[in-house]
C-alpha cells in the first residue's frame, strides 16, 4: 500500500494509520467544562471508540481531533507531531459526519473525489472507483446525494474520508440516522473495511451495543472524563464504576458492608441484607467499608424450591418472580426480593421458553468469580437510561 | 388499501363515476387565479399590444406633431436602432458596471448577515432592517440626495482633492461614474436580499466538511460556498440588471446628458417631449427583447434550474 499525495503528513504514516496522543487536554465553553483533563493514547490501527450520553463530552472530543475546536488547554499529536493549534485542513485526519455533510451540489464521486483534489493526489479517478467500490456504490457516481437513501448517503461519506487514507479516521455516531437493521448491517461493514484498510478509526457513540461490536478498545465517557477504558469484555466482565456497570449492558448492583478480609483467601465477605456474599478482591475497587455487589443478569440463575447452589456460587433470596419476558433467544426475569430490590436475570431457552411463571418463591444464584465489587459511595443508578433519555 | 383505491378512482377512474369533485376544483382554481388573470391583461397584455402597434405606426400626413396612425411601418425599428444604438449599448454596459459592483459590494453584506451573525437574531434582524431601511424613503429623493454627496463643492469631492485621489480639474458630478454609483447604490438591496437568502440556508457543517478534507477556508468557499449561493447570486444579479439597464432616474439627476445618456431617457423624451411615440415604443420593444435575450442566455449559462 502506498499512499500517494494523501494528506502530506499521512504520507509518513503509511497503512497502519497513525497513533493519537491526547494529553491533558480540556475543553471549556464559557463556565461548562465539556472535557475535563483528557488523556488518552490511541494505538496505530486500532478501532477505538467513545461511548457515553450525550453531553459527555465525546464529540467534543472529536471536534478536536479533527481541528474543528481548539482545546482550552492541552496537547494533541497525531503519528509523534504535534497537532495542537493547526487547523482543520492541515491535520491529517478526515471524519464521517453524523449528518454525512455530503456536498449537494456535487455528484457522488465529486465529493469522493473532493480530499484528493485539494492535495493534488495522483489518480484521482481511479482511487475515487476504488472507493466506491469498497462502499459498492460504483454505479450511482454520477448520482446527486439528494437522490441516494440514508444508508447510501452514509456510504459515500464513509468512502469520501476513507480514500484520502488519512492517519486517523473520526467517525461522528455515522450510523445514528439508519434504522435498526442497517445499522447492524453498517457495523459489520465498518468493521470489515476496517480491518481491510488498516487505519486508526475513532468511533463516538453512544451506543454500547454498537461500540462492543465494533471496537477493540472502548473508553467510556462521561462527564468529560474517561471512567474506564479496556476491550470490550474487558469493560463489560469488570466494570469498575457503577456508571459503568449500568451504561455498558444492564448490572444488579445492591449494597453492602465488607465483613471479612481473607478469610478465604483472596476473597472479601460482604453483608448484603443479613446474607453473606463472596467478592474476588481482585474485582473490588475497595476492600472495606460500604460497597455495591454486583453481576451481570446473564451470569445469574434461579434456584427452585430446595435446588442447591453450586460449589463457588453466592446466593440471594428467597424473592418472587415478578416479571417474565420471552426474548427469543432467552427470558428475562425480574426477581424482588424484600429489602434488596429488583434483579434482572437472563436465562436462556436451551430447553424452550420460560420454566418459572410469575409469583414463584425464587432465590439467585451466581458464580462468586463473577461478582464485582464498586465503591458503595456511587450512586447505584448512575448510568442508567431515563426513559425520555435517548435510547 | 382504501385510501389509494379511493384515490385511483378520483384520478384515473371512470369519468363519469369520478367528475363532479374534480369539476368543482377546475372551478376554484380558476375563481382563485381570476384576478390576477384579468389584472395582468388589462394592465399588461394590452399595453404591450398597444405598445408593439404603437411602433409601427406612422405619422398622419399633414397632422400635427404627435398625430399618427396604425401602419405596419417596420422602418421604424432600423431607423431607432440606427440612431440610439451607442445609448443602448450604453445603458446595457451601465447596468453590467453597476450589477457587478452590487455584487462585489452586496455580497460580502448578505454573508455577513447571513453567515457570520447566524445564531444572532437580532443582529441579524437589525442589519436586515438596515440593509432594506433606504426604501422607506422615495428612490427620487435618495438620487438627488446622492447629488449632494458628489456636487462639486460637497465633502466627498474636497477630501477627494485634498487626499489627491481626484486631479484638481476633476470632478464626480455629471460623470458615467456618478450615474453607475446611483444605480449601484440604488439597486444594492435587490443584490444583498438574495444572496441572503441563499446563504441562510447554507448548512455550516458543510463548510466544517470542507476543512476537514483538506481545503483552506478560501478554497472551501470556492469549491463550497460560493457554488451553494448561486441561486441568491443568479437572482440578485437579475434583479439588479434588468432594472438597472432601464432606468432613467440616475441618468438624469446625476449624468450630463451627453455620454451618460441611457436608453431609458431617449424613451422618456421620445415619449413626453418630442412626442415621437413610435421611436418610443420601438425603442421600448428593443429594450425589452434585448433584456430577454440577455438574460435568457445568461439564466441558461448559470444553469440554475431552480429559478425558471
Amino acid at each position: 500500500m502506498t499512499s500517494t499525495g494523501a494528506a502530506p503528513e499521512a504520507q509518513a504514516t503509511g497503512a497502519g494509520g497513525a497513533a493519537l496522543v491526547i494529553e491533558r487536554v480540556t475543553k471549556a465553553f464559557g463556565s461548562f467544562v465539556a472535557v475535563d483533563d483528557l488523556t488518552l493514547t490511541i494505538q496505530p490501527g486500532s478501532f477505538f471508540a467513545l461511548l457515553g450520553p450525550s453531553g459527555c463530552g465525546k464529540t467534543t472530543t472529536l471536534r478536536m481531533i479533527a481541528g474543528l475546536e481548539q482545546p482550552t488547554s492541552g496537547t494533541l499529536s497525531i503519528g509523534g507531531k504535534d497537532v495542537t493549534g493547526t487547523r482543520a485542513h492541515q491535520r491529517p485526519v478526515n471524519t464521517v459526519f453524523q449528518s454525512y455533510a455530503l456536498f449537494p451540489h456535487l455528484t457522488v464521486g465529486e465529493n469522493v473525489a473532493f480530499g484528493l483534489r485539494r492535495t493534488r493526489a495522483n489518480d484521482i479517478a481511479k482511487r475515487v472507483a476504488d472507493g466506491l467500490d469498497l462502499v459498492e456504490l460504483r454505479h450511482l457516481a454520477d448520482r446527486r446525494p439528494g437522490q441516494l437513501s440514508g444508508g447510501q448517503q452514509q456510504r459515500v461519506a464513509l468512502a469520501r474520508a476513507l480514500v484520502n487514507r488519512p492517519a486517523l479516521l473520526l467517525l461522528d455516531e455515522p450510523l445514528g440516522a439508519l434504522d435498526l437493521k442497517l445499522r447492524r448491517q453498517m457495523q459489520l461493514e465498518l468493521k470489515r473495511i476496517q480491518t481491510e484498510v488498516g487505519l486508526t478509526f475513532v468511533h463516538v457513540t453512544h451506543d454500547q451495543e454498537e461500540a462492543m461490536t465494533m471496537a477493540d478498545t472502548v473508553a467510556v465517557m462521561n462527564r468529560g472524563r474517561i471512567e474506564q477504558m479496556g476491550s470490550p469484555a474487558q469493560l463489560y466482565e469488570l466494570p469498575r464504576t457503577t456508571f459503568v456497570a449500568n451504561f455498558l449492558g444492564q448490572s444488579n448492583l445492591v449494597a453492602g458492608t465488607v465483613v471479612e478480609r481473607d478469610e478465604k483467601p483472596g476473597l472479601l465477605g460482604v453483608d448484603v441484607g443479613g446474607t453473606r456474599i463472596l467478592v474476588p478482591q481482585q474485582r473490588a475497587v475497595r476492600t472495606d467499608g460500604a460497597v455495591l455487589v454486583g453481576a451481570r443478569p446473564e451470569k445469574m440463575r434461579l434456584l427452585v424450591g430446595d435446588q442447591a447452589p453450586g460449589e463457588a456460587e453466592n446466593v440471594l433470596g428467597p424473592g418472587v418472580v415478578t416479571d417474565v419476558s420471552f426474548m427469543g433467544v432467552s427470558t428475562q426475569y425480574q426477581v424482588e426480593i424484600a429489602g434488596l430490590g429488583t434483579f434482572g436475570v437472563f436465562a436462556q431457552n436451551l430447553l424452550g421458553g420460560a420454566t418459572v411463571t410469575v409469583g414463584s418463591p425464587v432465590r439467585l444464584a451466581w458464580a462468586v468469580d463473577f461478582t464485582f465489587g464498586l465503591d458503595g459511595a456511587e450512586a447505584a443508578d448512575e448510568g442508567t437510561f431515563d426513559l425520555d433519555d435517548e435510547l | 388499501m382504501s385510501i389509494t383505491a379511493a384515490l385511483g378512482d378520483t384520478v384515473a377512474g371512470d369519468p363519469s363515476a369520478a367528475p363532479p369533485p374534480r369539476r368543482t376544483a377546475q372551478r376554484a382554481h380558476l375563481v382563485l387565479l381570476g384576478p390576477g388573470i384579468i389584472y395582468l391583461l388589462l394592465f399588461f397584455v394590452v399595453p404591450v399590444g398597444a405598445l408593439l402597434a404603437t411602433s409601427l405606426y406612422v405619422p398622419v400626413p399633414g397632422g400635427d406633431v404627435g398625430q399618427y396612425q396604425p401602419a405596419f411601418h417596420w422602418q421604424n425599428y432600423v431607423d431607432a436602432i440606427s440612431q440610439f444604438w451607442p445609448t443602448i449599448v450604453r445603458s446595457f454596459w451601465f447596468a453590467l458596471l453597476a450589477t457587478g459592483a452590487a455584487l462585489v459590494i452586496g455580497y460580502p453584506m448578505a454573508y455577513v448577515i447571513a453567515v457570520r451573525a447566524r445564531g444572532h437574531k437580532l443582529l441579524q434582524g437589525l442589519l436586515l432592517v438596515l440593509v432594506v431601511a433606504p426604501f422607506f424613503t422615495s428612490f427620487i429623493l435618495r438620487t438627488i440626495a446622492w447629488k449632494q454627496i458628489l456636487a462639486d463643492d460637497s465633502f466627498t469631492v474636497s477630501a477627494l482633492h485634498w487626499l489627491h485621489l481626484l486631479p484638481a480639474d476633476a470632478r464626480l458630478t455629471a460623470t458615467p461614474f456618478a450615474v453607475v454609483c446611483g444605480l449601484t447604490y440604488n439597486f444594492l438591496p435587490f443584490m444583498v436580499l438574495p444572496i441572503f437568502a441563499a446563504l441562510g440556508r447554507l448548512d455550516s457543517r458543510l463548510l466544517e466538511a470542507g476543512s476537514d478534507l483538506y481545503a483552506s477556508p478560501t478554497t472551501t468557499f470556492r469549491t463550497v460556498t460560493w457554488p451553494l449561493s448561486m441561486p441568491g447570486v443568479v437572482a440578485g444579479t437579475l434583479l439588479v440588471f434588468i432594472p438597472a439597464a432601464g432606468d432613467y432616474v440616475n441618468a438624469s439627476l446625476l449624468g450630463n446628458n451627453t455620454n451618460t445618456t441611457m436608453v431609458g431617457q431617449v424613451i422618456d423624451s421620445r415619449f413626453f417631449k418630442v412626442l415621437d411615440y413610435p421611436t418610443a415604443a420601438c425603442l421600448s420593444v428593443v429594450l425589452m427583447a434585448a433584456i430577454m435575450l440577455l438574460v435568457g442566455a445568461y439564466i441558461r449559462r448559470a444553469g440554475t434550474e431552480e429559478l425558471v
